[in-house]
């Protein structure tokens, strides 16, 4: 396996950082069930890094893990150098770390526009007191993350529906929108659960094109599951394998695709 | 234009205005309904709190003298002051706010996740704990309330004469159109919109409408869905206690005044549970449908149709349409 401990620079000649989040041990049992067993693993600043793995492996616990929606049985999680103590999903939201689900949890009653509003919620500092007494204050504030959500809307190429709500839309676009109300977070690490589950070839390919333009142009830490192993090759710097909830294998695409483990675990399986 | 025409309308325009007390009780409903998918029976008993309350804090009540005199042996009943109206408004809503921190504290945070039934029935204890809570703080007896600006610029009570005389001058009957009910539509206007106003425009309220929509999604932008609830709860109390001073201003503050809540089940039922819109609608219709009614088939059937007939168009509602008029069609929460 690659050294990473002083940070690398890729292939294609970015610069990946130090160990932005690091997982210690994990282990996760609901009842008799172990989702994750003892898994360590880092992600750096500025990387891509992937978690694959077949049907019911525990990706997405991992991610939930990250994300404070699941609390660990056993383990640690450190964040920028520090153990982060048991926190709730709104507080590790708060910390930096946005996301997007497996299985879209998007406001559906509301437009495109407000959807990805809410993602600046950690961003707005005003109280309900200060909103109150200076109405005009906050209306500045509110045309500046205003300002902000539109440049994502035009990044994401998604200016035609902004105003529809979102439960009216596509798949594939509703994916985008949660990626874009992640993005207005200004996110230090993204996660993405999924995000190319169930589109075809061409939206999977702007779905792509943003993920990297992302990680590229605003330097944001990806952690993504992905089934797709063309998109995972294409796009990831190190790659996490689980299977059955345990890690078989850590590195750089091209190592995982070499291990044997990785191909054992991975024959007459089923991928989509 | 024939005398009954007239009446009619005159009818008509009583119910739109008890209308109004209906749904402001049902709007308390929607707001906690919407966000934690709570069905909240102790809305009613929250209004006559709130105006206990109210009179208790203007009056300068000593609260649970009873309790108090009975353990000291002391005679201590009033704190012997007379509080201005907006002064104890205030104060009032210190208390309303503090009650829903300690409804989701004491009550509410244990109960995450758990069945609808189990939080409605944990609201049915709400209630009756809130009536005790009342009548211990506050005692049982009628209590008048008036809410004044200044010295004697207070809430209007009795007919209008403006009303009255432009109807007399139009059809030669002059409406009967109480002044207090002209105030509680104004007043529950202003407050209708300035909850549309807060819940469109500020980041608490974008908030609040991310968490009735998606619990999830609203945590992993960063909301904390206790602050939320304490919000709601917080904004139903104010909803509750508006809608208690209009109807104790009115009627006198009595426990009698908790039975509202019970006109505001079907008003749900035609408004929907989900729509704030539904509330205020399905709030005017049984007001004017009950007083209309009441007047033009009550006296073929013996009167009192006011008591049952707002159950039976639920129930015809119920049967047609169970999403309620404005209410989003019915789905499973997963
Ligand atoms: N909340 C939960 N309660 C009980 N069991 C759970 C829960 N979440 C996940 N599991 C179990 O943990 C295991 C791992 O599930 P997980 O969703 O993490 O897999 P995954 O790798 O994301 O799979 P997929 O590729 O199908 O999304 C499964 O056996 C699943 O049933
Ligand atoms: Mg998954």
């Amino acid at each position: 396996m690659k050294d990473t401990t002083e940070g690398y620079v890729t292939a294609d000649g970015r610069q990946i950082g130090g160990v932005l989040m690091e997982m210690k041990n994990i282990t996760l049992q609901f009842g008799g069930v172990k989702a994750i067993t003892d898994i360590s693993f880092d992600i750096r600043e500025g990387e891509i890094r992937a978690i694959i793995g077949p049907n019911g492996a525990g990706k997405s616990s991992m991610l939930n893990v990250i994300s404070g929606f699941y609390v660990p049985t056993v383990g640690e999680v450190w964040f920028h150098g520090k153990k982060r103590p048991q926190m709730k999903p709104y507080q590790v939201a708060q910390q930096g770390i946005a996301r997007t689900f497996q299985n879209i949890a998007l406001f559906k009653g509301m437009s495109t526009l407000d959807n990805i509003m809410t993602g600046r919620m950690t961003m707005m500092n005003t109280n309900l007191v200060t909103q109150a007494m200076w109405w005009g204050k906050a209306q500045r504030e509110e045309s500046e993350h205003r300002e902000k959500v539109e440049k994502i809307i035009d990044f994401l190429e998604i200016q035609a529906i902004r105003k529809t709500p979102v439960g009216r839309l596509p798949y594939g676009l509703q994916k985008r929108v949660e990626l874009g109300r992640a993005l207005a977070a200004e996110p230090k690490l993204l996660l993405l659960d999924e995000p190319m589950a169930g589109m075809n070839v061409e939206e999977k390919e702007d779905m792509s094109r943003f993920i990297l333009d992302v990680n590229d142009e605003f330097g944001t830490t990806i952690a993504l599951i992905e089934h797709d192993m063309g998109v995972v090759m294409d796009l990831s710097d190190r790659v996490v394998v689980m299977d059955y909830g345990k890690k078989i294998g850590d590195g750089t695409p091209d190592e995982v695709r070499n291990n044997q483990e990785v191909i054992d675990a991975y024959l007459g399986v089923e991928h989509d | 234009m024939s005398d009954n025409l007239i009446f009619a309308m005159e009818v008509t325009l009583n119910g739109l205005m008890a209308g109004v007390l209906y749904a402001l009780v049902a709007l308390g409903f929607v707001l906690i309904y919407k966000a934690s998918g709570i069905f909240n029976f102790a809305q009613g008993v929250m209004a006559l709190f709130a105006a206990m309350t109210l009179v208790g804090i203007q009056k300068g009540q000593v609260p649970f003298s009873h309790l108090i005199n009975a353990i000291l042996g002391t005679e201590f009943h009033y704190f012997g002051w007379t509080m201005h109206s907006f002064l104890a408004i205030a104060l009032t809503v210190v208390v309303m706010i503090g009650l829903a921190l300690a409804v989701q504290q004491l009550i509410f945070r244990h109960l995450v996740g758990q069945e609808p039934i189990i939080l409605f029935m944990a609201t049915i204890g709400l209630a009756y704990l809130l009536e005790g809570l009342a009548d211990l703080m506050w005692g049982s007896e009628i209590k008048t309330l008036n809410v004044c600006l200044t010295g004697d610029t207070c809430l209007p009570q009795g007919l209008n004469a403006t009303i009255d005389s432009i109807t007399y001058n139009i059809f030669g009957y002059g409406f009967f159109i109480d002044n207090l009910d002209i105030t509680a539509t104004v007043v529950a206007a202003i407050l209708v919109a300035a909850l549309v106003a807060f819940s469109q425009y500020t980041k608490q309220g974008r908030a609040m409408r991310a968490v009735a929509d998606d619990h999830q999604a609203a945590l992993s932008v960063g909301i904390s869905l206790k602050f939320i609830w304490v919000l709601v709860w917080s904004i139903a109390g104010f909803v509750a206690l508006v809608a208690g001073i209009m109807w104790g201003a009115k009627s006198g503050v009595q426990f009698s005044l908790s039975l509202i809540a019970l006109k505001a089940l079907p008003v749900l039922m035609l408004g929907g549970f989900t729509s704030i819109p539904g509330a205020i609608v399905g709030g005017l219709i049984i007001g004017v449908g009950e007083k209309v009614f009441e007047f033009a088939i009550g006296p073929m059937v013996g009167g009192a149709t006011e008591n049952w007939f707002a159950y039976v168009l639920a129930l015809i509602f119920l049967v047609f349409r169970p999403q309620g008029l404005f209410g989003e069609k019915i789905i499973e929460r997963v």
